[in-house]
Parts: C-alpha cells; sequence; structure tokens
C-alpha cells in the first residue's frame, strides 16, 4: 500500500521518484503536442524543413556570396547548416519550453505533477522538428557531394549537449515566466539577437582570425556556442575543435542547466498559487 | 495510525499573501519587484523604522487553518460551506496541487482528484485520443485506459465521433467524453470537486448512480458539492468549513441541517433582466416552515415560500409570477391570485408568500424563478434564479427518482372487483 504524507517544505523527498513514475504522463504530453504541432496545416511537418532551409538559404547568400567571409574549406550552405540546426533546435526548445508553464496553466492549477515535465517533453518536441530538419543537411551533402567522415558519429553527442543547453536556460525561464510575465517579450528577443551574436551564419575561425584568442573566449560565454562547433567539427571536419572555447562552453551549459533545475524546483511549489 | 484510517488531516493551514502582487492580477510585473526592491533598499538607509512599513505592503489572508480530521477507509466524506469558506484549497492541498503552509496530512493509498471535468483536453485532438491524454493526466496507466477504453466509449455514449476533433464536439458529448474518462478511474482515494453539475439530466443521473458505484466499491471519496440533494443521496459523513475552519464533522443529515440553517441569509441569488429590471429588487426570500431550514424541506412539511421584494417607483398594474424549476425544466407556474394580481402599488416594500405543495414534488434541487410585469405585453423583469433550495429525499421516494416523472399529481388509481373467468 502506498504511504504519501504531505507536509510544508517535504515535497523534496519523493520528488525524482515522482519524475519517474510520471514518465508515463510525460510520454502522452509529448506526444500530444506532437500530434498537435501542425494540425490544420496544409503542408504539416515540411514547416520543419522549411524555416530552417529558408534560414540557410539566407545567411548562406549573405554572409557566404555576399560578405565572402572565410569557410574553412567547406561549402558555406553547409557550414551555415552545420550552424543553423542546432541552433534552431536551441531556440525551439528555449522558446517552447519558457511557454510551457504558462501555457499549460490549467493544468497545473487542477492536476499534480512533477512539473518539469512540462518543460522537458517542450524540449523532445523541439526535438522532433531538429530530427527532422536533418534532412536539410542530407540534401545539401548530397548536392555538393560533400562526403561525410566518421566524425558524423559523434553528432548524437553534441545533440545531447544541445539538450542540455536548453534545458538550462529553458528551465529558468519558464519558471520566471510564471510569476514575471516579462519574459513573454524577452524570449523573442534573445533568440532573434542569438542568432546573430551565435556563430551560426559565420564560423568562429573567422572571429579567432580577426579578434584572436580573447574574441573566441568571449563569443564561447554563449553556451550554444560549445554545441555549433561541435556541429561543425563533426560534419566539416575541417578546423580541429579549440578545446578551451569547447569547454568554457560546456561548463556554462551545466552551471546553466544546474541554476535553472534549482530555480524551477524553488519556485515549484508556489506555481499553482501564482499562475 | 491505526488501519482502517486512509486520511488523517493534522493543523492543517494554508496562508496566501494578499497585497502589491495580487493587485495586477495574482502575478508581478518583474519591474515591481525590482522597484519594490529599490524602495525596500532607499527606506532602509533612510529611515530605522523600515520594516514596519515593509509589512504594510502585503496582508496574510488564511484559507485555511487548524484543520483536523480522520477519514476511514470507504467512507464518503462531503465537504459544504459557502464559497470562499476553503473547500477547493483543502481539496488542491490533499491533491498535492499546493502545498499546505502548516501541518501535516497522511494519505495511505492512490489518490485521483477530479478538479474539474476534461482537464486537459485538447481540442485538435481526437475523442479516442483524448481518452487516453486525458485518462494520463488523470494517473491511469496506458494498459488501464485500454483494458476501460470500450466501457468509456460506451459511457460517453460518442461511438460514432471517436475519430472527430473534440472541437466538432457538441458541449455536451464533449462534457460527456470528460466525465466519462474520469468515471472510471480506480484510485484508492477519490477527490471530487463540484463536477457533478454537467450535462442533461439524464446523464447527471447516471454520473451519480456512478458515483454511487464507486462509493459502494469500497473506495474513500471526496467530495465538495453545493447540491445538497446530491450530497444527501451520496456521502456516509460530511464535514462543514466555516472560512478556513472545520466547524462540523459527523453526520450527513446534521451537517446538511447545519448548513441550510446558516445560510440563511445567502439564499438570494441571480438576477432580474427586463424592461422593468431596475425597478425593482429583492430583498430576500426563503422557505418557511420546514424543519430542516430555509432552503431544505421534507416532503412531509407544508412550506410556504416567503419574499420580500423592494419596488423603486409605483407600478399602475402589478403582479407577480413565481415559478419552479427542476434541474433547468420548468415544471410550473404560478400567477398572483384574481383579486391581488393587477392591483396598484405603491414605492417601497413588498411582501408576499406562496404556498409550495411539496407532496407533489419529488426529491431533487429545484430553483425558484420570480417575476413581475404591469399588465402590458413585453414589460416585465425576471429572475429565473431567485433562490434555490432541495426537497429531500424520504423512504418513499428514496432509490425511485428516476421512475417518478417530473411531478406526482394527485391522481388515484384503483381496483375494481375480480371478476372471475371460473
Amino acid at each position: 500500500m502506498e504511504k504519501l504524507i504531505i507536509e510544508a517544505g517535504k515535497s523534496e523527498a519523493h520528488y525524482w521518484r515522482d519524475l519517474w513514475r510520471f514518465r508515463e504522463l510525460f510520454e502522452v504530453l509529448a506526444w500530444r503536442d506532437i500530434s498537435v504541432r501542425y494540425k490544420q496545416t496544409y503542408i504539416g511537418a515540411a514547416w520543419a524543413v522549411i524555416r530552417p532551409l529558408l534560414t540557410i538559404l539566407i545567411g548562406a547568400g549573405i554572409f557566404g556570396g555576399l560578405a565572402k567571409m572565410p569557410s574553412d574549406g567547406v561549402p558555406y550552405a553547409i557550414l551555415v547548416c552545420a550552424g543553423t540546426l542546432p541552433w534552431y533546435f536551441f531556440s525551439n526548445a528555449l522558446s517552447e519550453s519558457s511557454a510551457s508553464l504558462v501555457g499549460n496553466a490549467n493544468l497545473i492549477s487542477k492536476i499534480y505533477f512533477p512539473r518539469m515535465i512540462l518543460p522537458m517533453s517542450a524540449v523532445v518536441v523541439a526535438f522532433v522538428d531538429f530530427a527532422i530538419s536533418m534532412l536539410i543537411l542530407v540534401g545539401l551533402m548530397v548536392w555538393y557531394q560533400f562526403p561525410p567522415t566518421w566524425r558524423m558519429l559523434t553528432l548524437p553527442l553534441f545533440t545531447l549537449l544541445a539538450f542540455l543547453s536548453a534545458a538550462g536556460p529553458g528551465l529558468l525561464f519558464t519558471a520566471l515566466n510564471v510569476k514575471y510575465r516579462d519574459f513573454r517579450y524577452i524570449i523573442p528577443f534573445v533568440v532573434q539577437f542569438g542568432l546573430y551574436i551565435s556563430p551560426v551564419f559565420y564560423s568562429t575561425t573567422a572571429i579567432q582570425e580577426k579578434y584572436g584568442d580573447v574574441g573566441r573566449m568571449i563569443v564561447a560565454i554563449n553556451p550554444i556556442v560549445g554545441v555549433i562547433d561541435g556541429y561543425r567539427w563533426a560534419i566539416c571536419g575541417t578546423t580541429p575543435l579549440h578545446w578551451q572555447s569547447f569547454v568554457t562552453s560546456i561548463l556554462l551549459s551545466l552551471i546553466m542547466l544546474f541554476v535553472g533545475v534549482w530555480y524551477f524546483r524553488r519556485m515549484e511549489k508556489t506555481f499553482a498559487d501564482v499562475i | 495510525m491505526p488501519d482502517d484510517i486512509i486520511i488523517r488531516a493534522e493543523n492543517v493551514g494554508k496562508r496566501y499573501t494578499l497585497g502589491h502582487s495580487s493587485e495586477n492580477g495574482g502575478y508581478r510585473k518583474f519591474s515591481d519587484t525590482l522597484i519594490h526592491a529599490a524602495k525596500a533598499s532607499l527606506r532602509w538607509l533612510k529611515t530605522a523604522n523600515s520594516e514596519q512599513r515593509t509589512e504594510n505592503l502585503s496582508e496574510d489572508f488564511w484559507a485555511l487553518k487548524d484543520i483536523n480530521f480522520e477519514i476511514k477507509r470507504g467512507e464518503v466524506l462531503g465537504i459544504i460551506g459557502r464559497n470562499g469558506a476553503g473547500k477547493s484549497t483543502l481539496l488542491k492541498i490533499l491533491s498535492r496541487i499546493t502545498e499546505p503552509t502548516t501541518g501535516r496530512i497522511t494519505l495511505n493509498g492512490r489518490v485521483a482528484s477530479l478538479l474539474e471535468v476534461g482537464t486537459g483536453f485538447h481540442p485538435e485532438l481526437t475523442g479516442r485520443e483524448n481518452i487516453y491524454l486525458n485518462g494520463a493526466i488523470l494517473g491511469m496507466h496506458r494498459a488501464e485506459i485500454k483494458a476501460k477504453f470500450d466501457e468509456i466509449v460506451a459511457f460517453a455514449e460518442v461511438e460514432k465521433f471517436l475519430d472527430t476533433p473534440v472541437k466538432r464536439y457538441s458541449s455536451g458529448m464533449y462534457v460527456r467524453l470528460a466525465f466519462a474518462v474520469a468515471a472510471h478511474l480506480e484510485p484508492e482515494i477519490l477527490i471530487i470537486d463540484e463536477v457533478l453539475a454537467v450535462g442533461d439530466a439524464e446523464f447527471q443521473k447516471k454520473c451519480l448512480g456512478r458515483m454511487q458505484d464507486v462509493a459502494k466499491g469500497g473506495r474513500t471519496v471526496l467530495f465538495v458539492s453545493h447540491n445538497l440533494g446530491q450530497m444527501r443521496a451520496l456521502c456516509t459523513q460530511a464535514a462543514m468549513l466555516e472560512n478556513g475552519r472545520l466547524v462540523f464533522q459527523g453526520s450527513t443529515e446534521e451537517a446538511l441541517s447545519r448548513y441550510a440553517k446558516n445560510s440563511r441569509l445567502s439564499a438570494i441569488s441571480g438576477r432580474f433582466t427586463g424592461p422593468l429590471a431596475n425597478q425593482i429588487e429583492l430583498i430576500s426570500i426563503s422557505l418557511a416552515r420546514t424543519e430542516a431550514g430555509p432552503t431544505l424541506c421534507q416532503r412531509s412539511d407544508q412550506p410556504v415560500i416567503e419574499l420580500e421584494i423592494r419596488l423603486r417607483a409605483p407600478i399602475e398594474r402589478l403582479r407577480i409570477t413565481v415559478a419552479l424549476f427542476l434541474d433547468g425544466v420548468r415544471i410550473c407556474t404560478t400567477h398572483e391570485s384574481q383579486g391581488h394580481a393587477f392591483q396598484p402599488s405603491r414605492a417601497g416594500s413588498l411582501k408576499a408568500t406562496c404556498s409550495l405543495p411539496v407532496e407533489f414534488l419529488k426529491p431533487g434541487n429545484y430553483t425558484i424563478g420570480l417575476g413581475i410585469c404591469d399588465g402590458h405585453p413585453g414589460t416585465y423583469a425576471w429572475n429565473p434564479d431567485a433562490m434555490s433550495f432541495n426537497i429531500l429525499e424520504d423512504a418513499i421516494s428514496k432509490g425511485l427518482e428516476a421512475e417518478l416523472g417530473l411531478v406526482c399529481l394527485p391522481m388515484t388509481l384503483n381496483r375494481s372487483a375480480v371478476t372471475s373467468f371460473a
């Protein structure tokens, strides 16, 4: 027989166990969001391909074609693609997970479950889009007859890293958004800026050439930089990984994740009262 | 804790902080917090008595205080209380949606709570998909839902529309489907907040029957409702909350009669509409000559409806009308009798009584509609929900509600002599 004690501040004890117990709800919610995502659209999941594809074409056209930025010896479109796909995953995961609690306010005020399920399933939904958009990469590699190397096998690892770097800020923003709806306006901004301050349309080697190691380290304060660099390394395979900035980026992601989980857990008890 | 006690609450309290944060709808703007923090630090620099000032910014409100109770396995506990008495807060704490500020609750079994019908239903998904979604949200496992799927669909009577998105459902179908999923939950402890008031009268009966089965199946049920008739039919015990405190726990009968006596002043509800609406005000309305209080009566009572209205202007030809509704169906309408009707009336207060022959009415939850008119077609004021009351079940009607029809007319059925064939 199950025994449960409810007391102020006692929810800590069974939280992680509960999270595991509610995994079926997690699956169902993720499945709901995925199946609803492209309902009543004409081209459906093709949107997951079209949006990043247009971004890649524009980025490659302007930065590679007009500005003639260095491309480490690979077709510029592939360089941009290796940046855009993880960036889209990151930004989708971030914006959707931060809207997840407020968007499911009715669930929060009527049903108990570990609230972390909501932002997490939003990240999973973004991941499905990401998986579909990988078709673009395959298409470009075929188009440019760009052969893959063994490094491609490490992509899941960097994808995991992208997961972690999106989850931290996602948890933080979604918890903040419950109390301060300002974040609804801040997040689109962050995403918009992020596209330019992250090396999506250009490579970090271009930064290094111009501003040296210091410049590169400054850019690496952005957690997604490690992921993008990893992707470029695995896909383009022309330049070695810049370890200092890669590690900085990973460490920052982990710190963000830790802070995100901590703040989320701290605020979680009040969600139902505040939302 | 002894084995047969399934829920125990000790000193449970919940405090909410009112004040600045609730002024803009409960959540804060980030800037408010920043400004607040800045002001607070400035004040701290300036004055020594900063503590005193910051305290004024917020006010504590105890939605629940010192709640102690025990519920035995298999008990069906009804919780009554006026709006704002803390019923929903208590249910939210028991279902772990929000944490108590003080105290401790021990639950000896799997809890499922039903605070709303159709929580998490997604309009874009089909009926079939929503059954799985809602089931999972309510805490059922996929295998469990699969096993009960046909039963749920049959209960909801939506077989034909299973693969239609629920946004195309009629509201009745939607609610039936939602309730059907919930009705097939099988936890050890079930927490329900006023969700039985859904669907048409027939479906409500079905839901009530289902709830009775659940209760008889040995499950423990906590149940909030304003429908005293339902409460009486379902509960083995009742608790009454008043301003966040538990003022009574014991037999359903006693709780209901206490509640009815307490609610003398709050019997009025609804508003007048129509061209004369702003000329009339309902001051009081209640049942008199009943044993159990102004909103409850037994079929053995001979109650009258007593009402007082205030007219803001004289009316040349005034006639008062009273109508009775049962589950939203108008059963009968009575006008002021000849001689009284269409008499001039001065501005001011006006009292009236109306007999209520309960022996012709079946048990249930009734609503009284009240209106006036001045004899011109279309010039009236009407309040379809002036008050509601319950007629309690008695030995004769018990369990026969569905077979009684809407009213019991004084028809007599006699048997004549038997002619033998032999």
